[in-house]
């Protein structure tokens, strides 16, 4: 039943068009994208966009299929032959563009790059310790300990041509500290469907397809290129005059615009992020006329604040009604969701004032609200709309709104009452993301998003205990039950999945929108 | 003179360095890079070891003895997001971005030039007042609204005219120019035009309250009391004595174009420096950000310096002033 529900969800964000196959003939893609890829080398920044450009080029061992489950890519198979090791068969008379051929060593010096100390992306593959070669296209991965989540690590970890990072000086990632450029900055060398043609930042960046592709290609272009708009409304003008034939950013407020315009096709869904309230649990609140204690801590009131929020209003309002609400802190197609967490406490406007009367607060009382503008979809609108309800049950919520680049500092440092967040669970794609990352306690390595000082031992416990079990049977249920704990507690205030929206002409036939919210133009299709 | 020219490169080495002193106190307050490098997976030892790393722990002053000390070596160190040498970056970009503002300047001297001398001319005409008119709308639209505009009618509605890049563009080894293609040329029109509008109306402006000024003096009656014909009075005699004015403010006005060249840049996807740098504070890439700070200032202190030496060799009684009392401040 619950997997059932999770693979139909899933099925439902796919959206294929027409299927209709047509002749193979030259097909150039033109992508308008709302920024530019920082670099074409896949370990330089943190950026889950330039990741998924770079996937055109690179790829990993193992890769996401239409449902967002693992299938096999340059590893064939894999098998646990110790808790902590893993043996994968690699994919033999695979080709990296310059014709050197994909063996073991390739998959191991991919691996010690990336989690080199000097990584931005050293985060991605928590678990690795070591890897072997067995024989030329066997290898072995030790892990620090039983890790259930290595194949959901290993979709982002490209692999690299060992020869061509020794013979270009580029086994170590970049190191910015250093100021010294790398090779693999402005070179791609990858076994992926397309090749890196020419770059220019800002400009252009031409991909031409790779004709000794190792898998049988469902795409029939021939070239993409890709083209950064920053500016939406050029974006926009761009699209409808035809100078692009896609993005993957199509503005919100544009979209009537956009649906009215002959030849081109909105295409909506909703992501896998999942918008919450983040609340401050400290012994005081940042900024609020209670002075002596914190009334976030009671869960009357973090129930007031929830029932207080009229979700419809705000899906209509803010968001255009295109989010899917929800009282989740994941997205359904994501292991650990279950069906009854969706279910939101309901809008009452009364029983909140009546909650934080019990509480000690008849008249309400004031706390900081920080946002951000560019971190999520219509985030200031979330924001503002918020504040208006709170303010129909007396929290006076003071709106500090800012950059993101200007307000995640004092997220950091836990200079709100209220903030917003947004996790996607990417790259793994797994509850796990969401536990340690944000709802476990700041401790080791853990809870590196814990900004508010939340927390619960029990959740902490299943979250630990399910870093560590292999059987996802007892896994999944052990991330459900935390995340009903938080969810019972009320921790948090979950929003929405935030809504995403690509738009195409209408020469674009085929084009698959997976809750990633990445494009795979592997399987794009062009009449 | 060339006392006057060494004083004036010590001047642009403070003016340089005050500028990035000033901006690495302000990087305090932009936010904080390892935030944008790092994604969500990382740990808290990752970041405490990346900001380590960059340096960031240490105070502003240090920060900025540490650039300049890079930075007389010709380092400015290579960009947090996009890991390139910053020098470069910069300096791939120029060429785009100098392309786009000296059009704009020829555009506004084209027609900035005759519009100003019409509506001193025919102050009453239709033609005049309609100029006028339009000169106000030109000071006070905002050039975003101007170019979104432009791109909906000519490249949208009409689809003459590419609505954003550079088209193609001819690598000189040393340059790369937009020039000598034909694309490159189109894609230039509906940008420039949006950079220029603001200057057009100025020099009109400008030129229309000098002409109006010079058509009063002396020598244009007696100009036109040797019955010279119109056309000789207005462009020969009364043009040339408005022209001084024009030049200056036109070459000052390159230095602010280059600086505020950015919004043009963002709506057209123009790839020059201002797009750069409105990329580097959204990511917080102080190197980008600190790097350009110093070019621009460096372009202004050298646009400013050219005048400056250009009135000494036109001017002789500066030149007498300078020798004796020690030129003339910026």
């Amino acid at each position: 039943m619950n997997s059932l529900n999770r693979m139909l969800t899933a099925t439902a964000a796919i959206l294929i068009l027409s299927t209709a196959a047509t002749s193979v003939s030259a097909q150039t893609l033109k992508w308008g994208a709302a920024r530019d890829i920082d670099s074409v080398d896949p370990y330089a920044f943190g950026s889950t966009f330039t990741l998924a450009f770079l996937n055109h080029v690179y790829e990993g061992l193992v890769r996401y299929d239409e449902n967002l489950k693992i299938q096999p890519a340059l590893a064939e198979s894999w098998a646990i032959v110790q808790p902590t090791v893993w043996r994968f068969k690699l994919r033999k008379g695979v080709k990296f563009q310059n014709g050197n051929d994909f063996t073991a060593d390739d998959v191991i010096a991919s691996l010690k790059r990336i989690s080199h100390d000097t990584s931005p992306l050293k985060g991605n593959l928590p678990a690795y310790k070591n890897a072997t070669k067995i024989d030329d296209h066997t290898v072995d991965l030790e892990l620090n300990s039983a890790y259930p989540l290595l194949l959901n690590d290993l979709t982002n970890v490209f692999i690299f041509d060992k020869e061509w990072l020794v013979a270009n000086n580029s086994e170590l990632p970049t190191d910015v500290a250093k100021g010294v450029e790398g090779y693999a900055t402005h070179n791609a060398n990858g076994t992926g469907p397309f090749k890196l043609e020419s770059r220019r930042a800002d400009a252009k960046t031409v991909l031409v397809v790779n004709p000794n592709w190792w898998d049988k290609p469902k795409h029939n272009l021939t070239r993409i290129e890709f083209t950064p708009i920053a500016s939406a409304p050029t974006r926009v003008a761009a699209l409808i005059s035809g100078d692009i034939g896609f993005t993957e950013s199509a503005p919100l407020q544009d979209l009537q615009r956009l649906q009215s315009a002959p030849d081109v096709k909105v295409r909506l869904s909703t992501e896998l992020r999942t918008v919450f309230f983040a609340l401050n649990f400290k012994d005081k609140l940042v900024e609020s006329d209670v002075k002596d204690k914190n009334p976030l801590r009671d869960k009357r009131v973090r129930q007031a604040l929830y029932q207080g929020l009229a979700m419809d209003q705000m899906q209509k309002r803010a968001l255009r009604g295109l989010s899917r609400n929800t009282g989740a802190m994941i997205a359904p197609v994501i292991p650990g969701y279950t069906p009854d967490m969706d279910e939101r406490l309901p809008f009452d406007a009364d029983k909140a004032k009546k909650l934080l009367a019990d509480a000690g607060y008849p008249n309400g009382f004031s706390l900081s609200l920080v946002c951000s503008t560019d971190s999520y979809v219509n985030e200031e609108e979330i924001c503002q709309s918020a504040a208006a309800m709170w303010a129909r049950i007396g929290v006076k919520a003071n709106l500090n709104s800012g950059p993101r680049s200007i307000q995640n500092p004092k997220r950091v440092k836990g200079e709100f009452d209220i903030t917003t967040l947004g996790w996607a669970n990417e790259p793994m794609i797994d509850a796990y993301s969401i536990l340690v990352q944000v709802m476990h306690s700041k401790t080791g390595s853990a809870g590196v998003f814990n900004w508010g000082n939340w927390g619960n031992a029990r959740i902490d416990e299943l979250t630990d205990r399910s870093a560590n079990e292999l059987d996802p049977e007892k896994r999944i249920p052990m991330m459900s039950e935390a995340l009903k704990i938080a969810r019972d507690d009320i921790m948090f205030l979950p929003l929405h999945q935030q809504p995403m929206a690509w738009a195409t002409r209408a020469d674009v036939s085929d084009v698959v929108q997976l809750s990633d919210n990445k494009p795979r133009h592997w399987l794009t299709r062009m009449k | 003179m060339l006392a006057f020219i060494l004083r004036r490169i010590a001047n642009a080495a403070v003016v340089m360095l005050t500028v990035a002193l000033i901006a690495f106190i302000i990087f305090r307050f932009i936010g904080d890079p390892v935030e944008m490098m790092l994604n969500e997976q990382a740990t808290q030892m990752q970041r405490d070891a990346l900001r380590e790393r960059l340096g960031l722990n240490s105070s502003a002053v240090m920060q900025f003895a540490k650039f300049v000390t890079n930075a007389v070596q010709g380092d400015f160190g290579i960009s947090y997001r996009n890991q390139q040498d910053v020098f470069t970056l910069i300096m791939e970009r120029f060429p785009a971005t100098l392309e786009l503002v000296l059009v704009a300047t020829i555009l506004s001297l084209a027609l900035g030039i005759p519009f100003g001398v019409i509506t001193a001319i025919h102050r009453n005409s239709m033609l005049a007042q309609g100029l006028q008119f339009l000169s106000i709308v030109g000071i006070s639209l905002p050039s975003f609204a101007l170019g979104i505009l432009l791109i909906l009618v000519f490249s949208v509605q009409l689809g003459l005219l590419p609505g954003f890049g550079r088209g193609e563009v001819v690598d000189l080894g040393f340059w790369e120019t937009g020039l000598l293609t034909t694309s490159g040329l189109k894609a230039l029109i509906l940008p420039s035009i949006t950079l220029a509008l603001f200057q057009i109306t100025l020099v009109m402006r400008l030129v229309r309250a000098e002409m109006l000024e010079t058509l009063r003096t002396d020598f244009i009656k007696f100009a036109r009391a040797r019955g010279l014909p119109n056309r000789i009075v207005h462009f020969r005699h009364a043009l040339r004595n408005c022209l001084m004015p024009v030049i200056t403010v036109t070459g000052m006005q390159i230095g602010n174009l280059i600086a505020f060249a950015l919004i043009t840049e963002t709506v057209f996807q123009w790839p020059g420096m201002g797009l750069l740098f409105i990329q580097a504070v959204t990511f917080v890439d102080i190197p980008v950000m600190a790097a350009y700070l110093v070019i621009v200032s460096f372009i202004f202190v050298a646009l400013n310096t050219v005048v400056d030496m250009l009135y000494v060799v036109i001017d002789p009684r500066l030149r007498t002033q300078s020798t004796a009392g020690g030129g003339h401040g910026a």
